[in-house]
């Protein structure tokens, strides 16, 4: 069964698009991730112009992290605080981020600084995420032995000023960094239509210290209000939501990622974790070989308004 | 823009042609006026018929609604391929496909299909780039009727007309599911003697209907508004999914 997309103008298969949000909401669920990283590229492999499946990522982010949020709250494990710095980072960064979309859309350099973002953090992320499952590899690794973290623990980062104090997290620390890891964030959402937890989730633990229990809660209250405002400046700017597809997405979506999430209780959490990095370097490498090989029409085009 | 170079072509066909007293020589519509694309829209025949006095050869030229494009042309840099030369081409027909009741060659001079712009060969597509060289020019032209044929908004091939009796013509025009929307011009040329005796032009509409062109119109009129809708739909769904499974 077909069905037209309004924004994205073409016609999709129905149940590619609600297969396609079942398989990642099972993933996201699976492993807590977004899977906004996922998706777009997914996406865009289906025909789903660049700039489209990016505002429509975002969108469909904003109701995953909705229902993630609303559960973690009711478990407590959210630092509000926390969330709140992190977010008006992040509004800032994803208010420049569609900004410089626009920009690089005009030019015709968007689809690529789309793959090349891709290739980058899935890259990076998915091969220390692969180092890391390998077992020994935390033994092995290079340097003096990682201090042990904890409220006592000094670094530069404890010399920035506007230091505030976040219960919730049992830190006492500078705003400066929530607010910068904000912005990147932000930024990274506008441009590749993630809600940015896969490079969030990392730095709140290893770079802030933050608890464990409170990250993932914390990291998708952040989620919801910068992809929810990337969603709307896409929107005004760029035309480039589609609600119809968002809405499939979602239908299968949730049913998935609350499937995945049961699942995920019973699996060794090792064995996902490698799995997941493979999924995320396989992504990558894809993405980087679709940007060295030589495409088979150098020319393209694009209707103006 | 092109409509109305058209109707001033029309005339000076008309001009030329020897006035008659009676009917036009050539008349000719469309079965729909209106092509809808609604949510299931996978592509459409539209048939286009019309009648003539007498013998002759029909040619029949279907364009899309004008727009300008943007050729882009991707060189290597480093290990990766990166869009760097582009062109702008002005007032491209969106859409175009020919069709005619024997191969043009066969009763139409070359001067004739230049000038009435019939076959993707003839046409105009100017530029607004003066620094490029005639060659690259040429290579960006090819890129662009390639590309649109490739989607099968261009077609190069010679959609057939049929025609009973000398008098009477038909030809389905297929249109594809990711066809452009806005107003189509349909021109129908009778040639008779290696000349244009008449002309012809049907316009009507291929639009979005439905729920489809509300959320179009909405997302593009009313951006920001579009833009809030759609996070309220976003939060209203997560909340909804939250609330169904945690009584689950």
């Amino acid at each position: 069964m077909q069905i037209y997309l309004p924004i994205a103008e073409m016609s999709v298969n129905v149940f590619l698009i609600l297969g396609m949000g079942g398989a990642v909401g099972f993933l996201s669920g699976l492993f807590g991730v977004g899977g906004g990283f996922l998706m777009t590229p997914l996406l865009i492999f289906i025909g789903v112009p660049p700039a489209v499946a990016v505002g429509t990522g975002a969108n469909q982010i904003v109701a995953s992290s909705v229902s993630g949020v609303l559960s973690h709250l009711r478990r407590g494990n959210v630092d509000l605080r926390m969330g709140a710095v992190l977010t008006a980072g992040g509004l800032a960064g994803s208010a420049l981020g569609v900004w410089l979309f626009s920009i690089l859309r005009s030019q015709g350099h968007i689809d690529l600084t789309i793959s090349i973002s891709y290739v980058i953090f899935l890259g990076v992320i998915g091969g220390f995420m692969l180092w890391e499952s390998l077992p020994g590899a935390i033994k092995k690794s290079p340097g003096p032995a990682p201090v042990a973290r904890g409220p006592g623990r000094h670094t530069w980062i404890h010399g920035l000023p506007f230091k505030m104090r976040f219960h919730k997290s049992k830190l006492y620390i500078s705003a400066i960094m929530p607010l910068g890891l904000g912005f990147v964030v932000g930024v990274l959402a506008a441009i590749m239509g993630v809600g940015g937890g896969f490079i969030m989730v990392p730095a709140m633990i290893y770079l802030l210290g933050m608890p464990t229990q409170v990250v993932i809660g914390t990291s998708l209250l952040q989620i919801i209000f910068v992809t929810a405002v990337t969603t709307f400046l896409q929107s005004s700017i760029n035309q480039s939501v589609d609600v119809v597809l968002a809405m499939l997405l979602l239908l299968t979506g949730v049913i998935g990622a609350e499937a995945g999430a049961r699942i995920a209780g019973k699996l060794k959490s090792e064995q996902m974790r490698s799995l997941l990095a493979l999924l995320v370097l396989s992504v990558a490498i894809e993405l980087a070989v679709g940007l060295a090989i030589k495409p088979a029409d150098l020319y393209s085009f694009e209707a103006g308004r | 823009m092109i409509a109305l170079r058209s109707f001033v072509v029309l005339g000076l066909v008309l001009l030329g042609a020897p006035t008659r007293a009676q009917e036009a020589p050539l008349v000719a519509d469309v079965s729909e006026n209106l092509v809808a694309i609604t949510a299931g829209f996978t592509g459409k025949d539209v048939l286009l018929f019309g009648a003539t006095d007498g013998p002759g050869d029909i040619a029949v030229v279907v364009k899309g609604p004008a727009r300008d494009i943007v050729v882009r042309k991707k060189d290597r840099f480093g290990p990766i391929w990166i869009n760097s030369e582009s062109m702008t081409f002005r007032d491209v027909p969106s859409f175009y496909r020919i069709a005619s009741s024997r191969p043009l060659e066969e009763f139409a001079p070359p001067n004739l299909l230049s000038r009435f712009q019939i076959g993707t060969g003839n046409l105009r597509l100017d530029s607004a780039a003066e620094n490029l060289s005639p060659e690259d020019l040429s290579e960006f032209r090819q890129a662009l009727i390639r590309l649109k044929t490739g989607q099968g908004l261009f077609d190069e091939g010679l959609g057939a007309v049929n025609t009973t009796s000398n008098r009477l013509f038909r030809t389905q025009i297929h249109f594809p599911a990711n066809v452009p929307t806005g107003t189509y011009i349909v021109e129908v040329y009778l040639f008779r003697n290696g000349t244009v005796a008449s002309a012809e032009i049907v316009p009507f509409n291929i639009s979005k209907t439905g729920f489809g062109a509300e959320v179009y119109d909405f997302a593009h009129d009313f951006a920001p508004l579009y833009g809030l809708l759609a996070i309220a739909l976003a939060v209203g769904a997560g909340w909804a999914a939250s609330a169904a499974f945690r009584r689950a």
